[in-house]
């Protein structure tokens, strides 16, 4: 069973056509990337399938349940990582983790050893004190993806996981994003860095003015398309380096 | 909607407001002490009894009231406006497996929990000032709340249309200004044009502070109109936020 499919997904915020009809499944334990450029759709489908917006027609189903239907049970066994910081600046950075888990049911008892141990596993032990506010990029990042773990999720959905991150930083991520996909986390990222959909990504789908060019592995497309993933991703976008 | 979603996000925002209380805490205390003493104590001193009581225990009750209703319409416009907007809270607590109708009851429940917090705060104040007669005031607890509800609702509302949070300032100018001047807290509304009268009636405000003043006097009798007004209402108003702010959120 896929883990996520999407058919004649299309999504229209008044006139504006965002998503224009596109089709994928995502099978278990894979690591799925959207390529594309700004306004793509990438993240609307992202959102889509998080449950956050419903689609305009067509219909995906995350973990064989339609997410229009079933929204709270699909949100359950997620975790996202949006684009966007959205930690609670309210909160220190251990209250973060440990109030998110309550939203999923967590007790504390059972939250303050697991959220020590996601603290301890993207390096952030010692900030568990901190306000959100003293945190650079780099942290911020690794605290939402701790924070998008709290649930152990069996899909997680990131959302330009690296955008705006130092090289250190960049790395730092995509070596917890590794360990996950070690562990059987299913993962489904966009991104605009070629080198990060070659090195994390067993499938990718380019996507360009809502709807999907091509789909398939990094290798496939460069021998389909010759050159770099750059270079497929540039010829399949109608964008030349002129531009 | 289920209670039990709506019971995260509202200890999420008990969570907060622990850490936080004292800084505004103090804020929303202040104010409505100041009141008294510069309207009770300044004014009073140049008013005549209104009906047969000294001024500054005439407007006590009716700051009870004010300060509920300031409680919960600070929660549900700036408050609201800015978990969804600017922090992004929203995002985040939709991500799990809170939806936005469970999320819009626990903003609109947290605001009338507001409401009771400052109601209460005071009741004890104006008691400390020897301003209330009877105990029956306690019972305006439960009206408190609800009517901090219809406050709650009123705001989200206006949260969910505001294209953005300067907006506010036309709420606040040409609603809750208006809104505490002339709903009976500093002079009975009977004194009033009767047309100018009858808008009062149409308000949540007016019919709290009917039932703080009657209850602290004694007499719950004479607020059974202004009780069953609060009642009809909220229930009335309930869908209204729901369906706005679902639409604001999710397009």
């Amino acid at each position: 069973m896929h883990i996520v499919s999407a058919h004649s997904l299309v999504k229209n915020y008044g006139i504006v056509n965002a998503v224009n009809g596109v089709d994928f499944a995502i099978a278990p334990n894979e690591c799925f990337g959207f390529l594309g450029p700004n306004g793509a759709g990438k993240t609307t489908v992202m959102r889509i399938i998080s449950c956050f917006l419903p689609p305009t027609s067509g219909t995906v189903t995350v973990f064989g349940l339609d997410v229009t239907e079933r929204p709270s049970d699909i949100k359950a066994r997620l975790g996202v990582m949006p684009q966007e910081d959205n930690l609670d600046p309210d909160l220190s950075v251990f209250e973060n983790l440990v109030v998110y888990a309550r939203y999923f049911d967590i007790a504390k008892k059972d939250s303050v050893p697991l959220v020590n141990e996601l603290l301890q596993f993207m390096e952030l032990r010692d900030r568990g004190g901190m306000n959100i506010k003293e945190l650079s990029g780099g942290m911020k990042r690794r605290l939402m993806l701790a924070r998008s773990l709290v649930n152990t999720p069996e899909l997680l959905i990131l959302d330009e996981p690296t955008t705006g991150l130092d090289p250190h930083s960049r790395r730092a991520v995509w070596e917890k994003l590794n360990l996950l996909k070690f562990r059987n986390t299913t993962l489904l990222l966009t991104t605009h860095y070629m080198e990060e959909a070659e090195r994390l990504c067993d499938r990718v789908a380019i996507m360009d003015q809502g709807r999907i060019v091509t789909i398939g592995t990094p290798k496939n497309l460069m021998e389909d398309h010759g050159g770099d993933l750059e270079e497929v991703y540039l010829k399949l976008t109608g964008r030349s380096l002129e531009d | 909607m289920k209670i039990r979603r709506t019971w995260r996000v509202l200890q999420r925002h008990w969570t907060v407001y622990t850490k936080l209380y004292k800084s505004s805490f103090a804020l929303n205390f202040i104010e409505p002490v100041l009141y008294l003493v510069a309207m009770g104590m300044g004014l009073g001193m140049f008013v005549s009894d209104i009906n047969g009581q000294p001024y500054i225990k005439f407007i006590a009750p009716g700051i009870v009231a004010s300060s509920s209703m300031f409680a919960a319409v600070y929660e549900c416009t700036y408050g609201t406006y800015i978990r969804m907007t600017f922090q992004k809270t929203f995002d985040a607590i939709l991500a799990t497996p809170v939806n936005i109708g469970d999320l819009t009851a626990a903003e609109l429940a947290w605001a009338a929990v507001k409401s009771v917090i400052y109601g209460i705060t005071i009741m004890i104040v104006i008691a400390l000032f020897g301003l209330v007669d009877s105990p029956l005031l306690l019972l305006a607890v439960p009206l408190i709340f609800l009517c901090g509800l219809i406050f709650a609702e009123v705001s989200m509302i206006t949260t969910a249309l505001v294209p953005g949070i300067d907006s506010f300032s036309y709420f606040y100018t040409l609603f809750m200004t208006p809104l505490f001047l002339f709903s009976g807290i500093f002079f009975p509304v009977e004194t009033l044009p009767k047309a100018v009268a009858g808008i009062a009636w149409f308000t949540p405000l007016y019919h709290l502070v009917n039932v703080c003043r009657a209850f602290s006097a004694g007499h719950i009798s004479a607020a059974l109109g202004s009780v069953l007004w609060i009642v009809v209402v909220v229930v009335v108003l309930a869908p209204v936020p729901f369906r706005l702010m679902r639409k604001r959120v999710i397009q």
